[in-house]
C-alpha cells in the first residue's frame, strides 16, 4: 500500500452536524452527515486530455497503472416508438455517438440496442470493447445501422448489460439508459427482478426521452442501481445531457463505497436517507457488516459531496449522561476480498442536558433537509392527487411544496413548480392549479422532485 | 504545574464495589439503589450575558464591601521593602507531601469496606458492565460515554487541597482549579489556589477553565517569588489568564468546530484565586466563583469575601432590588464578566485581608455556594477539623453540593489560614 497516498484515489471526510442534547426522557438522535470525497483530482474532461496514462479509477491491489479503470454500457431504446417522430432515433444516435467521443482511451464500453430484447450493437460478441481512435470510430459507425422497431422490455437490456460488465475487471461500472416508452412488453416484476440481480454489481443512468414514458420506471431504476434520473424532453437536448452524464462517469475514482453505520445495543435505526444531491431512502438497503453494523450502498464517487440524514432512537438515559449513538463510516471493499478499508468516519452523540435551551434547539442542517425530504414528499403526493382529480388535495400538497421551496431556496424545484401551479403568495403556499399544463413540465417536476438544494449560507 | 497530580476517583457501588458512573441511579451490576439524594433545586448554570440589564443604563453600582473587607486597588508602586532587595532570591517551591497523597476516594460513597473484586479489572463499560472501550472513549457495546479524568479530580499540598467534580445533571466537568506553593523573597511561603469555572454557554469551556488557571498559577509562581506584592501578583495573574483564555478563540486546530449551539462565542470562564502569604489573605476574581472566609472558631463570623460579578450583585448594588428579589430572578446568575474574547473590558478584582485570627479560605465555583450561598451556611457546611484537612474539607463541601442535586459542575479549593507567630509580622506591612 505504499503508492496508495500518491495514487488517485480520492480523500474522504465526514462531518457531522446535530444538536446531540436531548431533554430528559429525549430518545430521537437525527444528524446530517457530510461525505466529501476530494483530491482525487480528475474530471472526465481533465481525463480526456491527460489520456491513457491517467485513469483516475487506478486503485492499487486492482488495474495495473494505464489499465482499463472503468467500464460503461450504453443502453439505447430502438423500439418502434423511436421513430415518431423521426429526429428522434437520429437524436439517439448522435447522443449516444457524443457519449462514446466522451469515453476516456481505455475504458472499455458496449453499446445495446433495446427493443423487447436486447442487442449488441458494438462491438458483439458477448465482449467489451477497449476506447481508442479506432474502437470510438468503429461504435459510432455502427449506431448508423440502428433501426428502430419491436417492442420495451427494459429487464433484457439491463441482464445484458450485466453479463457484458461481469467480464470487465472495472471498479467503476456503469450503464446508461435511455428510453423513450413504458416497459410494456413484461410485468414489471421482470424489471424489479433484473434491477435486484443487477443492484451492487454495476451503477446506472437512466434517461426519458419525450413525454411517453414512465417517470416512476425511470427514476426506479436509477434509485436501485445508484444513478441519476432525468427527462429530456426534447430530443435535441440530447446529446448534450449524454456528454455530461459521460463525463460524470469518467469522473468516478472509486467504487462501491457504502456508508457504514454502527450503534450501540439498544439503538434503533429509524432512516438512513441521502438528502443531497436528491433525497433517496437508503433505509431498507442495509446489508449486515458486523456486530451492531450495517452498510449501506452509496455507488462510486468522484469529486464530489453528499449529504445523509441518519435518525436513530437511543435507549432513555440520565440528564449529564452522554452515550455515543452511531458511528458513521465511509468503507470500501477490498479489492483482493479482505478487510474493508475504512476511508473516514464521525460520531453521533447524545447528550441529555437539563439545558432546555440546548435541548429544544434545531439543528439548522438537520431541520433544513427535513424540510427538503418533505418538499419532494409533498410534489409527489400533490401530482398523485392531481392525477386521481383530487384538486383540493392536489392544490394544498403542492402548495405546500410551494411554500417549502420557496424557504429552503431551492429555485430550481419552485421554478418547475411555478409551471404546474399558478403561485399567488409562495411564503404562505397559496396556489391555484393551473388548468392547462404540458405534460413534459409535469413529467419534468416529477422526476426531479428529489433534487435538493444544501443549506443557504 | 510540575507538582499536579490528579487522582482520579473510582466510584464503586455501596453494595458491591462495582466502579460506577457517576449519574447511575442503581448499581448496573447488583441493582443497589443509588438515588437517595433529595429533590434538586432549581439549576443555575453560569452564562454569560453580554449586555448588563441595569435599568436606565446605570453604572453598576460601586461595589460596596461587606463589613470587615476591604476592597484595594492593587498598589502600583513597590511596596516599601524594596523588591529588587529581593529579586535574586532564590524561588524554591515547597515541595508537596508525597506522603499527604490521599485515598483516591469520592467524597459521596461512605462505603463499608468491600471485598476486592474477584477478576481482574479489564477495562470494561461501566454503564453495562460488558463491551470494552474504544478509541473514542465510547463503549463499543451499548455506546455510553466513560469517566474521563477532569470528571473528578482532586489535589493536596502541604496547605491547601483542591476538589472538582463534574457533578450529577452536567455531561462533563467544565470547572478547573490549580493549586501550588511558592517560597517568598525571604523564604516564608506563599499558598496559591484558583478555580475556574468554564461558561457553558460559550465554546470549549473546559478547555477555557484549564487555560485560565494553569496561567494564573504559573504567572504567581514567577512573581510571588521575585517578590511581588500578592495583590499586585494576583492582578497580573488575572491579566495573564485573561490572555491565555483570548488566545483559544483564535485557534486554528478549532476552526472546523461544528458544535451547533456554541460555535458563535468565544471560550470563556470565571476566575477566582486566593493567596495566603505573610499573614496576608489576597483575592482576586473575575465572575462569580466566590472566596468564603471561616474561622477556626465558629463562633467568629465567617465572611465572603468577594462580590460577584453577576446580574443580581449588579441589581443589589445598584439598589434597584434587595438580595432576595434579585436572587430570585431567572437572570440571577448571568455573570456580567469573565475572561474571554468576547468580553467587553477585563475588570480584576482583588481584595487583600488580614485576618486576626485562624481560619480556612474556600475559594469555589457557584456548583458548591449555590448549595452554601451565605457564609454562615458555608461555615456550617465546612467540618470543624477543616484546617488540620483541607483535602477532606474539600471533599466533604463537594459532597455537600452533590447532596443538594450537584446540578452544576462543583469545585472547591480550601486553604488553611494560620497566624503568623508573634513577631514576624508581614513582610508587606498593612496593604
Amino acid at each position: 500500500m505504499a503508492n496508495f497516498s500518491k495514487s488517485r484515489v480520492p480523500q474522504f471526510s465526514v462531518d457531522v452536524y446535530q444538536n446531540e442534547y436531548l431533554p430528559e426522557g429525549g430518545r430521537e438522535v437525527n444528524a446530517i452527515v457530510t461525505v466529501t470525497s476530494t483530491g482525487g483530482g480528475t474530471s472526465g474532461a481533465a481525463a480526456l486530455l491527460t489520456g491513457a496514462g491517467a485513469s483516475p479509477a487506478y486503485i492499487p491491489g486492482g488495474q495495473p497503472p494505464g489499465g482499463p479503470g472503468a467500464a460503461v454500457v450504453i443502453m439505447v431504446d430502438c423500439s418502434g416508438s423511436m421513430e415518431y417522430p423521426p429526429a428522434k432515433m437520429r437524436n439517439a444516435r448522435e447522443a449516444t455517438a457524443a457519449a462514446v467521443d466522451t469515453l476516456r482511451d481505455g475504458v472499455t464500453f458496449a453499446v445495446v440496442g433495446g427493443t423487447h430484447q436486447a442487442k449488441e450493437v458494438y462491438p458483439g460478441n458477448g465482449r467489451l470493447a477497449t476506447a481508442n481512435q479506432v474502437t470510438r470510430a468503429q461504435a459510432k459507425e455502427a449506431l448508423y445501422r440502428l433501426t428502430a422497431g419491436g417492442g420495451t422490455a427494459i429487464s433484457t437490456w439491463l441482464r445484458l448489460a450485466d453479463q457484458l460488465l461481469a467480464q470487465a475487471h472495472a471498479p467503476i461500472r456503469h450503464g446508461i439508459v435511455l428510453t423513450d416508452g413504458r416497459n410494456e412488453h413484461e410485468s414489471p416484476k421482470h424489471l424489479q427482478n433484473a434491477l435486484e440481480a443487477c443492484a451492487g454489481r454495476f451503477t446506472c443512468d437512466a434517461r426519458g426521452v419525450g413525454t411517453d414514458w414512465d417517470v416512476k420506471e425511470v427514476t426506479g431504476i436509477a434509485s436501485a442501481l445508484l444513478g441519476t434520473a432525468d427527462i429530456v424532453a426534447d430530443p435535441g437536448g440530447l446529446a448534450a445531457d449524454f456528454t455530461q452524464m459521460m463525463e460524470k462517469v469518467m469522473g468516478k475514482e472509486v467504487a462501491d463505497v457504502a456508508l457504514r453505520l454502527w450503534t450501540p445495543v439498544g439503538v434503533e435505526i429509524k432512516f438512513v436517507k441521502q438528502v443531497a444531491p436528491s433525497v433517496e431512502d437508503l433505509t431498507g438497503r442495509r446489508t449486515e457488516a458486523g456486530p451492531r453494523a450495517g452498510d449501506y450502498p452509496t455507488g462510486s464517487w468522484g469529486d464530489e459531496s453528499r449529504d445523509y440524514h441518519v435518525c436513530v432512537r437511543v435507549p432513555e438515559a440520565g440528564i449529564g449522561q452522554e452515550m455515543l449513538a452511531a458511528r458513521v463510516s465511509l468503507v470500501r471493499p477490498d479489492p483482493s476480498g479482505g478487510t474493508p478499508q475504512t476511508l473516514s468516519q464521525g460520531l453521533v452523540r447524545a447528550v441529555w442536558t437539563d439545558d432546555v435551551a440546548a435541548s429544544t434547539s434545531i439543528n439548522p442542517q438537520v431541520a433544513h433537509y427535513t424540510g427538503q425530504a418533505e418538499l419532494a414528499h409533498v410534489i409527489q403526493q400533490g401530482l398523485n392527487a392531481r392525477k386521481s382529480g383530487d384538486f383540493d388535495g392536489a392544490t394544498a400538497k403542492l402548495g405546500r411544496a410551494v411554500q417549502l421551496a420557496a424557504a429552503s431556496g431551492n429555485a430550481d424545484t419552485a421554478k418547475l413548480l411555478s409551471k404546474v401551479v399558478e403561485v399567488v403568495d409562495a411564503t404562505t403556499g397559496t396556489v391555484r392549479l393551473k388548468a392547462k399544463v404540458a405534460e413534459a413540465d409535469e413529467m419534468t417536476l416529477e422526476t426531479r422532485s428529489t433534487k435538493t438544494v444544501r443549506v443557504k449560507k | 504545574m510540575s507538582q499536579m497530580r490528579q487522582l482520579p476517583a473510582e466510584p464503586t457501588c455501596p453494595g458491591c464495589e462495582e466502579p460506577l458512573e457517576r449519574a447511575d441511579l442503581f448499581c448496573g451490576a447488583c441493582g443497589y439503589d443509588l438515588s437517595a439524594l433529595s429533590q434538586a433545586p432549581v439549576d443555575h448554570p453560569t452564562v454569560a450575558i453580554t449586555v448588563p440589564p441595569t435599568a436606565g443604563g446605570a453604572e453598576p453600582g460601586p461595589e460596596l464591601p461587606p463589613a470587615a473587607i476591604r476592597y484595594d486597588d492593587p498598589p502600583r508602586a513597590a511596596p516599601a521593602s524594596g523588591i529588587d532587595d529581593f529579586e535574586l532570591a532564590a524561588p524554591g517551591l515547597v515541595p508537596p507531601r508525597p506522603e499527604a497523597e490521599p485515598q483516591p476516594v469520592d467524597p459521596r460513597s461512605v462505603v463499608p469496606e468491600p471485598t476486592p473484586p474477584s477478576g481482574t479489572v479489564a477495562k470494561v463499560c461501566v454503564a453495562c458492565r460488558t463491551g470494552r472501550i474504544d478509541e473514542d472513549g465510547y463503549c463499543e457495546n451499548c455506546g455510553h460515554a466513560q469517566p474521563r479524568e477532569r470528571d473528578h479530580m482532586e489535589q493536596e499540598l502541604d496547605a491547601v487541597a483542591a476538589v472538582s467534580d463534574r457533578g450529577l445533571r452536567h455531561h462533563r466537568n467544565e470547572d478547573s482549579f490549580a493549586v501550588s506553593a511558592a517560597a517568598l523573597p525571604d523564604g516564608s511561603p506563599a499558598v496559591v489556589a484558583i478555580v475556574c469555572d468554564g461558561v457553558s454557554s460559550a465554546t470549549r469551556p473546559d478547555e477555557a477553565s484549564a487555560a485560565a488557571a494553569t496561567a494564573a498559577n504559573e504567572a504567581l509562581l514567577e512573581s510571588l517569588p521575585r517578590g511581588t506584592h500578592p495583590q499586585q501578583a494576583m492582578h497580573e495573574a488575572i491579566v495573564a489568564a485573561a490572555e491565555s483564555v483570548n488566545s483559544l478563540a483564535t485557534d486554528p486546530a478549532h476552526a472546523m468546530d461544528h458544535d451547533p449551539n456554541r460555535h458563535t462565542n468565544a471560550p470563556a470562564c470565571t476566575l477566582v484565586g486566593a493567596i495566603v502569604a505573610s499573614g496576608l489573605l489576597v483575592v482576586g476574581w473575575v465572575g462569580d466563583s466566590r472566596v468564603y472566609w471561616v474561622p477556626d472558631d465558629r463562633t467568629a463570623p465567617p465572611a465572603r469575601l468577594t462580590e460577584d460579578d453577576s446580574w443580581a450583585a449588579q441589581m443589589v448594588a445598584a439598589g434597584l432590588m434587595n438580595e432576595a428579589e434579585a436572587y430570585a430572578d431567572e437572570r440571577a446568575h448571568a455573570i456580567t464578566g469573565w475572561l474571554g474574547a468576547d468580553a467587553y473590558e477585563l475588570e480584576p478584582h482583588t481584595a487583600s485581608f488580614k485576618p486576626d485570627r485562624p481560619g480556612v479560605v474556600v475559594v469555589c465555583t457557584d456548583g458548591l455556594w449555590n448549595y452554601a450561598e451565605a457564609a454562615h451556611e458555608m461555615a456550617q457546611a465546612a467540618p470543624a477539623d477543616a484546617a488540620a484537612r483541607p483535602l477532606h474539607c474539600a471533599q466533604v463541601l463537594v459532597g455537600h453540593a452533590l447532596d443538594g442535586g450537584g446540578h452544576d459542575n462543583v469545585t472547591v479549593a480550601v486553604l488553611p489560614f494560620a497566624m503568623p507567630e508573634q513577631g514576624a509580622g508581614s513582610a508587606y506591612g498593612t496593604a
